[in-house]
């Protein structure tokens, strides 16, 4: 019988500091996260001075927790991950400082895990992965379309060239005057409105599986502005429908189409806004029609958390790979 | 009794090992260069050099700022983190405190300074009095020229210790005169094995519980706090 292997996850690249352990690569033992949402909303987003600050401060209280949950002892854990980039760099100094000091006290193997890899990997902590599998990502930071052959192998095969779908969707929402985060409100917004405003569509070049979101956010900014100035009323929901209907079909229609070039055996949905209802239910109607099975992972794992550094980090020290005691976070790491 | 301390709160990198108040090892740099990247090298090397293992350590001291936000971060989450991992106390000094330290034998009134820009210092006054170390005004993040002005009226000779002092140093000549004693380099910058003694004679923090000393809240926090005032 082989032995299970235990590692321990840390994360706070953004405004979340969270600690978890996972059991080989696929199973949650515990998962703390420690959120600040409520201290940044008075500030309408996240300030990086105040979030590096209350990362320190939460930082060994999370750790406490976390082991605590789990029942085990640092006997049992064989390896320290953390979230070395990208990220708020202040925000990703405390994590990765944290994860050395303890592979140090505790001589364990340290390994750094790039975000965007734990946000694929937590859903391997609800289903195994089949190869090749084509991965979506969307949050506040990132929308990319990433193709894996293997394990800890990424291919990415489109990303955005502008904004990000969460920052288009932060904006539009500021617009509204919708409080922060803004994300859910839209989507819960367009679920209440009609998609009456014909709002551009950014495919881009024929076959070009990046995204494009800035123009698409500057033409929610002049249909406002236009209405006012015209003194027509436009409905917050239409807008919100409407703009929420344009980012979505292109994510769909460019993953569908990226799922069937590369003739994927599973597709799944990663990050922050993976969590959005409008998004899920069309993904999942477009799926349904094909026989490519769809991971969308439960909403708790599509946020920032450590279980996903934690399985992510599991496949990096199965894989050999070690961080040295000079770590560093870095704010702008890319995914290989 | 081994004790580890660790300074990273301003562009000096310190640290050492102490056997009860005896340094056995330090390892001190004075370079712009990244301590994120280096403090747990040094750690490394440095206990290995005085063989020792982690799980022999006893206390950890940590120089808590004011200093730069950044560096005392890694200061912090780095001896935090140990100490709760090794189940031993820490303890946190300021490091306006610890410069003070190189005043031990001067009977007037220290002033330890770090330069927070547009004419600002963190500062405070210390005095040693029958071998102990006394705060005589609190550290403050203020302009240096309020704080020249207090010791001008208070008349005491003090002693400037600051990596910073370059800056200020015409500043002190001109309002202080024969009241400011201004020490050479070395006595400038924080030493580690100073640190430990300073931590060695206090109370543990509680490990949760021990937060940098910024002096100097957020800009962005700052302005709210102005903000839900001028509402009021
Ligand atoms: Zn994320």
């Amino acid at each position: 019988m082989t032995k299970d292997t235990f590692v321990l996850g840390i994360e706070t690249s953004c405004d979340e500091t969270a600690v978890a352990i996972v059991k080989n690569g696929t199973e949650i033992v515990s998962n703390v996260v420690a959120s600040q949402i409520e201290s940044h909303k008075r500030f309408g987003g996240v300030v990086p001075e105040i979030a590096s600050r209350h990362h320190v401060e939460q930082m060994t209280i999370v750790l406490e927790e976390a082991i605590q949950e789990s029942g085990l002892t640092w006997e049992d854990i064989d390896a320290i991950a953390v979230t070395e980039g990208p990220g708020l760099v202040g925000a990703l100094l405390v994590g990765v400082n944290t994860a050395k000091a303890l592979a140090f006290a505790k001589q364990k193997p340290l390994v750094g895990v790039h975000h965007i890899a734990g946000h694929i990997y937590a859903n391997r902590l609800e289903q195994e992965f089949e190869f090749p599998l084509l991965a979506l990502i969307v949050s506040g930071g990132h929308t990319e379309l990433i193709l894996m052959k293997e394990h800890g192998a990424y291919e990415v095969i489109g990303e955005t060239r502008d904004d990000a779908a969460g920052e288009a969707y932060d904006k539009v929402a500021r617009m509204l005057k919708l409080p922060y985060p803004g994300g859910p409100h839209i989507d819960r917004l367009a679920a209440e409105g009609k998609e009456s405003i014909d709002f551009p569509r950014a495919w881009l070049e024929e076959g070009s599986y990046d995204f494009s979101f800035s123009g698409l956010k500057s033409a929610v900014i002049n249909k406002i502005h236009n209405a006012k100035q015209r003194g027509e009323t436009l409905k917050d929901e239409d807008i919100a429908a409407s703009f929420q209907a344009s980012v979505i079909e292109v994510l769909t229609e460019k993953t569908l189409r990226a799922a069937k070039e590369y003739n994927v055996n599973q597709v799944i949905v990663a990050g922050g806004v993976a969590a959005n209802k409008g998004l899920r239910s069309e993904l999942e109607d477009k799926f349904a029609q094909t026989d490519i099975p769809l991971l969308v992972p439960p909403l708790k794992l599509c946020t920032d958390n450590a279980a996903m550094i934690a399985a992510a980090g599991t496949i990096n020290f199965e894989q050999g790979k070690r961080a040295g005691s000079d770590l560093n976070a870095n704010a702008s790491l890319l995914l290989k | 009794m081994y004790v580890l301390t660790i300074d990273t709160s301003n562009q000096v990198m310190g640290v050492a090992i102490l056997k009860d108040d005896v340094v056995i090892g330090e390892i001190v740099t004075n370079i712009a260069k990244n301590h994120s990247v280096r403090l747990m090298p040094a750690i490394e090397q440095l206990m290995q050099e005085v063989s020792l293992t982690p799980d022999q350590l006893n206390r950890i001291v940590v120089a808590k700022g004011p200093g730069s936000y950044t560096g005392v971060r890694i200061g912090l989450s780095t001896a935090k983190s140990m100490a709760w991992a090794l189940g031993i106390p820490v303890v946190g000094v300021s490091s306006l405190e610890v410069l003070a330290y190189q005043g031990r034998f001067f009977d007037g009134y220290i002033c330890p300074f770090f330069d927070a820009r547009r004419g600002l210092v963190f500062t405070g006054i210390y005095q040693w009095k029958e071998d102990k170390l006394n705060l005589v005004y609190e550290e403050k993040n203020i302009s240096m020229e309020e704080a020249l002005n207090k010791l001008k009226k208070a008349g005491e000779k003090t002693l400037f210790l600051s990596p910073d002092l370059a800056l200020h140093k015409e500043r002190i000549h001109d309002v202080l005169e024969d009241l400011a004693v201004l020490p050479d380099g070395p006595y400038h910058l924080a030493n580690p094995g100073f640190l430990g003694l300073a931590g060695l004679n206090k109370e543990p923090d509680n490990t949760h519980g021990l937060t940098p000393n910024y002096l100097r809240l957020a800009e962005a926090e700052a302005n709210w706090i102005k903000a839900q005032e001028e509402k009021k």
